[in-house]
């Protein structure tokens, strides 16, 4: 699939990097359903990302984003969910052979994460400073002084007015905009090269998911790390990615330079999903929102074949015959589908 | 500027007034102390006043604390105002008594933002359906199932899942049901509070799409709470935006979104990310967070975070003034010059 034997040359993206950083080949992650029975959240996904580079991994609830995720960070939940196939390296290293205590030096040192929600990563019962020392201690074995410091440090550059009195405040002190800034803090205070963000500003205001977007992005050009952003959102992928990986029922269907994707989908559920949102300035040329119909299916419940036939407008007998490869293209894109040579799914906008 | 406001919809604005909105205000009390008594307020809504005209759609956004889901609940009574009015069809319903306001119920409906929690796990659709029916003595019991299917194939769904239970449901069949139920008993004005933001983008479509045929077939007349911007420019005739509980701007759609006045407007409006990666325009970032509304600015609500503020803005509040047709804004800097 995207395996880089030979270096990509995308024409816009700053990759200099012939090896890639993160690299997630054919990864199956599955959860135990019940008595024994198994689903399939994640069902072989593949992709790289290189040093300093922006990956949206776009998808709705059910597609297996947040599942590989975790699957990275090797924080699925114990004996629910486990990782059954494929492999997850970081610069060459195979994560899956790592013991758990190797594991915590990833996080946090190489791998940091950001979640939806500040207060599932934070903790309640102490102070800010409190836990971005912690980590620093953890990590870097600096002093406790020297590791305060730091984390005021920390705080001042995701931009928490007043840091020093901050550092002294408990999570719910905050609002919500402080608490995503402070987890920020936290999960860069280690200088990770590798910045895992899973929806990080969906459940924030647009005036703060503007200033945390922007934050993110300063953040990224001083420290050079790379980001995998996980979202729904593709005014926010739009903002963000370098490149895109888009998810549908736990597998990767289509993927390339976000230019590429918005500008020329080649899977229908991507092109369905541009049609269906939105845009500001509708009202100067109202139309309705074009629709993808039916619902995402539960994945004890797949179609046979493609697994979106059963919402696809293009889809014929040859889509329910067999299941179709993520084909990888000259251009550096890859595309779930049979029929895309026959489509032209070029959106049409309103200008 | 003047002509296209002029050439802006013809339809809703030559029709009567249904619902009429008068400097409300909504505080919750805060308790405390050993004699629990009151010692502050939330000013969730502090002086709003609205109208809506028959079959029009009015949409209202606002960040978190803006207050708009307490102007949508109380317009309903669903909470009782503090102080002001709202006249719905010329009648002032907030001085009604239970058994007076129960006509006016079966006219006012609402559409929760989540259908999971706003349909009883135990019931099933055709009971949750039939109990709006049966509580405002809709129909003849023999007619009821015929209703039930009737109303269930209006929101796109069919006559047999009236028999399930809401857990067989995803969440945009979910929030179906709720507009079926909302609609059930033929209501002349709609809540809809955030009826798409739990939903999966591809089925946001759908439900926004249901609404606006809905709207169409019923002669709804609408107030539609929402955070997304885009998502209330396609649905309504008119847009409220709302800050720290006041109003800040009110105009015809697209004259908001071509031609916004308020500085608070224009920020909201360029920090939304806009689907196009080639389009990664500077935005206005604001800073710091929306202020308390237990402790709201003296003078304008926004000044603290506003780019154009000036020291006259703690002094007075901004009273919303005209600076077109159909449009006011409530800023001493860029409407109250004129």
């Amino acid at each position: 699939m995207s395996h880089i034997t030979s270096p990509e040359t995308p024409p816009a993206a700053p990759l200099d990097c012939a090896s890639p950083l993160l690299e997630v080949r054919d990864l199956q992650t599955s959860f135990i359903v019940g008595e024994g029975e198994q689903v399939r959240a994640v069902d072989g996904v593949s992709f790289t990302v290189s040093s300093g580079e922006t990956l949206a991994i776009v998808g709705e609830s059910g597609s297996g984003k947040s599942v590989t995720s975790l699957s990275i960070m090797r924080l699925l939940p114990k004996k629910i969910g486990m990782i059954t196939g494929g492999s997850i390296s970081v610069r060459g290293r195979n994560l899956a052979q790592l013991s758990e205590r190797e594991m915590r030096r990833v996080r946090g040192n190489e791998i940091g994460m950001i979640f939806q929600e500040p207060m599932t990563s934070l903790n309640p019962v102490h102070t800010i400073g409190q836990q971005i020392s912690e980590v620093v201690i953890e990590h870097q074995k600096l002093s406790k002084k020297a590791a305060w410091a730091r984390a005021i440090e920390m705080l001042e550059i995701v931009g928490i007015p007043e840091p020093v009195k901050r550092a002294s405040n408990y999570p719910h002190q905050m609002s919500g905009g402080m608490r995503q800034r402070a987890m920020i803090a936290m999960a860069l205070a280690c200088e990770p090269t590798l910045l895992i963000a899973d929806e990080p500003t969906t459940a924030l205001d647009v005036t703060i998911q503007a200033q945390i977007l922007e934050l993110m992005k300063d953040l990224q050009a001083r420290l050079g790390m790379a980001i995998v952003f996980i979202t729904h959102d593709l005014g926010v992928v739009a903002e963000m990615a370098d490149r895109v990986v888009v998810m549908y029922a736990g597998q990767v269907v289509e993927t390339g330079l976000v230019n590429d994707i918005f500008a020329n989908p080649r899977m229908p559920y991507t092109a369905g999903l541009m049609q269906s949102i939105p845009h500001i300035g509708s009202s100067e040329n109202k139309k309705k929102l074009q629709t993808i119909p039916g619902y995402v299916p539960l994945l004890t419940r797949l179609p046979s074949g493609c697994r979106f036939r059963t919402r696809c407008t293009y889809a014929t007998d040859l889509c329910a015959a067999a299941e179709p490869p993520l084909e990888t293209l000259e251009d550096g894109r890859s595309v779930r589908c049979v029929r895309w040579r026959d489509l032209d799914l070029t959106p049409r906008r309103a200008t | 500027m003047n002509a296209t406001m002029t050439i802006e919809k013809t339809g809703p604005e030559s029709r009567a007034t249904l619902l009429g909105v008068k400097n409300l205000v909504k505080h919750f009390p805060i308790r405390g102390g050993v004699l629990n008594r009151v010692v502050n307020a939330v000013q969730a809504v502090n002086d709003v006043s609205f109208s809506i005209k028959r079959g029009e759609v009015v949409g209202l956004v606002g960040e978190s604390g803006s207050g708009k889901t307490t102007v949508g609940r109380t317009i309903l009574r669903l909470e009782e105002p503090t102080s002001g009015s709202v006249e719905f069809d010329g009648t002032d319903i907030t001085t009604l008594n239970r058994r007076h306001m129960r006509r006016f119920r079966k006219r006012m409906q609402i559409v929760f933002q989540d259908p999971y929690a706003s349909l009883n796990p135990r019931e099933k659709i055709s009971t949750i359906l039939g109990h709006a029916l049966a509580l405002h003595n809709i129909g003849k019991p023999g007619e009821l199932e015929d209703r039930i299917v009737r109303l269930l194939e209006q929101v796109g769904l069919t006559g047999d899942y009236m028999h399930r239970f809401p857990h067989e449901f995803s969440g945009g069949q979910r929030q179906r049901i709720g507009i079926a139920r909302a609609l059930a008993v033929e209501p002349d004005f709609i809540v809809a509070d955030e009826p798409v933001s739990a939903l999966d983008v591809s089925i946001q479509a759908q439900v926004v799409n249901l609404l606006d045929d809905l709207k169409d077939a019923f002669n709804l007349t609408m107030l539609f709470i929402a955070h997304d911007l885009a998502v209330v420019e396609h649905i309504s005739d008119r847009v409220i935006v709302m800050y720290l509980g006041r109003i800040m701007e009110i105009a015809p759609t697209r004259t908001l979104y071509t031609v916004p006045n308020h500085p608070y407007t224009k920020a909201l409006l360029s920090a939304v990310p806009v689907p196009d990666p080639t389009d990664r325009k500077k935005r206005i970032i604001l800073k710091g967070d929306i202020p308390s509304p237990i402790n709201p600015p003296s003078g304008c609500v926004f000044r603290t975070r506003c780019p154009m503020v000036i020291p006259e803005c703690s002094k007075v509040v901004p009273q919303l003034t005209e600076v077109g047709a159909g449009h006011l804004s409530a800023c001493i800097r860029t409407a109250g010059a004129s």
